[in-house]
């Protein structure tokens, strides 16, 4: 998937990844795509729960060699 | 629509305690919230500028996992709390959790208001240049003027 800009949250525990890809979609515009790389498990759940609150939608989140992959649209 | 809310009092000046109050405040702050954090009594020592001097102790406080199984006398001897902390903090980073100050920070950031308590401030004759500069100093009436009007309030 095309994205616009990238987040590296690997080795980062909660809440760091939710805080981080905040901070990251702050800078983009509406309707550009941010990718997080995660390792935290509990991202899985956190980065869906925080799309519902946010309105910013996850895309799609895969899990490929004990790393989680979300992309998330800018609302 | 109106931001939801959520008001936290950290009563609480120890390693783990202050942990609960910085991570929630900046989560809620990330999703939208306006956050306020009242600090009272010991949750005051979690405005100090430097925060190096926040512990833990394994006295009285069965439920922290030990690597070995520890006596309580043996707890008690001197330099136990400095060693536990050191464990402690040790293991927070091994295992990518934000240390206290950049938490603090983080929260600093995204505009979480701290408010300190004014009575427990005199009352242990705290020196208020030993805080950090964002906060704002006021009491229970000043508390419940945020609190009152708040979607998730929490006492910790």
């Amino acid at each position: 998937m095309n994205f616009d800009k990238e987040l590296n949250a690997r080795g980062l525990s909660c809440p760091l990844p939710i805080v981080k890809t905040k901070k990251s979609l702050a800078d983009m515009t509406s309707g550009q795509i941010l990718k997080v790389i995660s390792t935290d498990t509990g991202s899985v759940k956190d980065m869906a729960a925080f799309a519902e609150q946010t309105g910013n939608p996850l895309l799609s989140t895969v899990e490929e060699k004990g790393e989680f992959i979300f992309y998330m649209k800018k609302k | 629509m109106a931001n939801k809310k959520m008001a936290i009092i950290a009563t609480k000046g120890t390693l783990d305690m202050a942990y609960p109050p910085f991570i929630l405040a900046s989560t809620a702050a990330a999703l939208g919230y306006d956050v306020q954090i009242f600090f009272t009594f010991y949750g005051l020592q979690l405005l100090r500028k430097d925060l190096s001097n926040v512990m833990i102790s394994p006295l009285a406080n069965p439920a922290m996992p030990m690597p070995v199984p520890m006596p309580v006398m043996v707890q008690m001897l001197p330099g136990m709390e400095s060693m536990a902390t050191m464990m402690m903090k040790q293991k927070l980073k091994k295992h990518g959790v934000a240390s206290l100050t950049e938490l603090r920070d983080l929260c600093l950031e995204a505009d979480v208001k701290f408010v300190a308590c004014q009575m427990t401030v005199d009352l242990f004759e705290f020196d208020k240049s030993e805080f950090i500069g964002n906060v704002e100093y006021g009491g229970a009436a000043t508390f419940m003027g945020f609190a009152g009007d708040t979607d998730i309030c929490l006492f910790i």
